[in-house]
């Protein structure tokens, strides 16, 4: 399956619910404050937020006066392209030997997407480990380690209420002596107001650009879509305490409409790299905007 | 819990701040105030059609001749603002409801990560608390790891489970009541696998376990941070399974929550705890109307109250008031009143509850709860005998307690001074009662 076909087949639900308000706020007969309503409730219900919600319409206004466009229906593809713009993000391309390091608050399934990115770049030919830093939750490493089965990668744990610093230092002096080129931390969860789990997540990447200053070294934070706008909050203060290059959003397979993608991009200026849209071990996909607006649309 | 609706609550204080000392308004004033608050309302996830209708109601009041007439409009906006939100939150706490016949069955479902394995441990340590013998019933056979977790937080509430290895939820939920009767439980909380809503198989799954047990109870965990969506999840799961009762979880989190204004709006059922943080004991039940009074700054003098006399025991409250009348109050004791203070939980959060100061403190002004570690650790740093009498305490043994503490000497004659202040306050207190307390200063900073 192909990534367009499987972004439109993961995010059926979100569609089908984003889609039928902006198909209807776009089926009205002029464009009058009633239409502009309608796209704010589409908008607003999507999880846009207020913010960028009242962001999109004004610039929408905009360009509906700039492009003299009269019907609502040819408003749609200017709508269209003002999202597309908000989340499409050069990101650069991965460069070996790379770390990635995945941290969020709790829940939002970071230990799940870990199995997944092994998986996804060990069928690229990778050599992947992956370090077990979640070491505070009940039964995480072991969590980590069936999904390290599932993907036949090898998984760095200690013990529980180890130093997750310690465990990423061991999980690269076993990468280098191994030879994999891909090295996988997953992190506790932690809710961003509480400072100290702050400081041990910069304590780990200390370690990491100390022991492999070359390595091309990701730090993603992982968001759940069913999340409002405490994503936007999240991001903001996780991008403050550690250098964040992008999200992961998982669980976009349900009825929550992802609109949060377009907040943070707006607010925060992030892109989003990976989409959760499944279960299975492979439902983890790049992330390509120009497939998602479309798909929503 | 006092950052749970923060934000909300200081936009909500700003916007009432505006309005108030204006003397009378105008119809105006009265709409921009209600814009402002449909927006803190939106940003805070409070879902789009549970904003509309609460705006439109509130604003038919606020619009009434009697505000407009009103010499003290702004307060009377408050009330009205406060009334809805206890309509929409639900008016009083509705307790956990229990069998006749034994034993009681409580089951949690869910979304995956709505934090419903470790609500089960917390649910467990607040059954127990009331003299409930509970089994915890692992019947999520989907998630890795997961039976492990539960036996985890098993043992840190300190109760066992019933668990089958991963085979049908069901059969696992019959023999769990099988179990529990032929073991003496007299209450069960059956974990199950998180899901979504939309996952036809799973639902039924869980509707089948439904029908073999008959809980009292079905409890949906979410999510405190859920978005827009919440309504859709809660209003899915109860039309399936015909919930009770919904528990809000990681309220600590941030400081929207918004879902918890919307949830008992859509489905009707009552929102009956919420977890708070990552502890066992951080589980508080959710009294709407307290709720309330949280959001608009009011503080909650209730929550606050409860809370010390879950911490500290009769008896303990009798010792103290023998050790203060013979005037033999010494370090030992001020030690356990400082572990009686923690045990009540995040000193910061409580000040929030205080009617007056919700808000108020902010950043560098809050406790540190550091300070009360040190505290601690140069009392233990003492011998028992220096803690009975400090007046022993001379120069070289304050060396040694700073050294054992990691502490400074200043820092231990802080201690001490500090320590002579508590007593005194509580002499006074034992003769005068609170009026005894006039006239001593640097209350601030006992801790």
């Amino acid at each position: 399956m192909g990534f367009f076909q499987k972004i439109a087949e993961g995010i059926k639900k979100t569609k089908e619910a984003f889609s039928k308000k902006i198909f209807f706020a776009f089926s009205a007969k002029e464009i009058d404050d009633e239409f502009y309503e309608g796209l704010e409730e589409a908008l607003l219900t999507a999880d846009c937020g207020v913010t960028t919600t009242d962001n999109f319409i004004e610039e929408l206004k905009d360009r509906i006066f700039k492009n003299k466009v009269k019907q609502p229906e040819d408003a749609k593809e200017l709508l269209r392209d003002i999202m597309m713009e908000d989340i499409d993000y050069d990101v650069p391309k991965y460069e070996y030997p790379l770390v990635i390091l995945l941290s969020g608050v709790n829940g939002v399934g970071k230990t799940t997407a870990i199995g997944k990115l092994a998986n996804l770049f060990k069928s690229q030919g990778h050599s992947v480990v992956i370090a077990a830093g979640d070491t505070f939750r009940a039964a995480a490493a072991e969590q980590l380690e069936i999904w390290g089965n599932r993907a036949g990668v090898r998984v760095i744990k200690h013990n529980e209420g180890a130093d997750p610093a310690a465990v990423v230092f061991d999980t690269i002096t076993s990468a280098k002596s191994r030879g994999n080129d891909v090295i996988l931390i997953d992190t506790a969860g932690r809710l961003h107001n509480k400072k100290n789990l702050m400081a041990e997540l910069q304590k780990i990447c200390r370690v990491v650009e100390r022991e492999l200053p070359d390595a091309d070294f990701r730090k993603y934070l992982v968001l759940d879509a069913t999340t409002g706008q405490n994503a936007v909050s999240q991001a903001e203060i996780f991008s403050e305490d550690i250098e964040t290059d992008g999200i992961i959003l998982t669980k976009l397979d349900g009825t929550a409409k992802g609109g949060v993608i377009m907040a943070i991009s707006d607010v925060v200026g992030l892109p989003v790299v990976y989409v959760g849209v499944g279960e299975k071990i492979d439902d983890l996909i790049p992330f390509d905007a120009k497939d998602f607006v479309n798909a929503l649309f | 819990m006092a950052q749970l609706f923060e934000s909300l609550s200081d936009k909500m204080n700003h916007i009432f701040s505006k309005l108030r000392n204006k003397g009378k308004l105008t119809e105006l004033e009265i709409k921009q105030a209600m814009r402002e608050i449909r927006v803190a309302l939106l940003e805070a996830d409070v879902n789009y059609n549970v904003v509309k209708d609460f705006t439109a109601k509130v604003s038919e009041k606020a619009l009434g001749d009697d505000i407009l007439k009103s010499l003290t409009p702004d307060q009377q906006i408050v009330k009205i603002v406060n009334e809805e939100l206890i309509e929409l939150m639900g008016s009083s706490y509705q307790k956990l409801k229990v069998s006749d016949k034994q034993p009681t069955i409580y089951m949690m479902c869910g979304l995956q990560g709505a934090g419903k394995t470790t609500m089960c441990g917390k649910l467990t340590k607040f059954l127990q608390k009331q003299g409930k013998k509970v089994l915890l019933v692992a019947a999520d056979v989907y998630r890795p790891a997961a039976i492990q977790q539960l036996k985890v937080v098993a043992g840190k509430a300190g109760t066992e489970v019933f668990e089958m290895g991963q085979i049908d939820p069901v059969k696992i939920a019959k023999s769990g009541v099988e179990y529990a009767l032929r073991n003496g439980f007299d209450t069960m909380i059956i974990d199950t696998a998180g899901r979504l809503h939309i996952d036809q198989e799973l639902m039924n799954e869980l509707v089948n376990v439904k029908k073999a047990v008959e809980p009292t109870e079905i409890l949906l965990v979410v999510d405190s941070m859920t978005g827009q969506d919440a309504v859709t999840v809660a209003d899915t799961f109860n039309k399936t399974l015909d919930i009770t009762g919904v528990i809000m979880t990681k309220l600590d989190g941030d400081t929207r929550g918004g879902a918890a204004l919307s949830i008992k709006a859509v489905t009707g059922k009552p929102i009956k705890f919420s977890g708070t943080g990552e502890k066992m004991e951080d589980l508080e039940p959710f009294h709407p109307e307290r709720m309330a009074s949280r959001i608009l700054g009011m503080g909650d003098v209730l929550t606050l109250i409860e809370k010390a006399q879950d911490a500290f025991s009769q008896e303990e409250a009798e010792k103290l008031q023998k050790k203060l009348k013979s005037n033999s109050f010494d370090l030992e004791d001020y030690l356990d009143q400082i572990n009686n203070m923690k045990k009540m939980g995040n000193i910061n959060d409580m000040i929030g509850m205080i009617p007056g100061l919700a808000g108020k403190i902010k950043g560098d002004a809050k406790i540190d709860e550091k300070q009360m570690a040190r505290t601690k650790a140069i009392i233990q740093s003492m011998t028992p005998k220096e803690r009975r009498n400090p007046d022993i305490i001379k120069a070289s043994q304050k060396k040694r307690i700073s050294k054992g503490s990691g502490t400074t000497i200043q820092e231990v004659n802080q201690l001490l001074k500090q320590f002579e202040m508590t007593k005194e306050m509580m002499n006074r207190m034992q003769k005068g009662g609170m009026k005894g307390l006039r006239g001593i200063k640097g209350l601030k900073g006992l801790f």
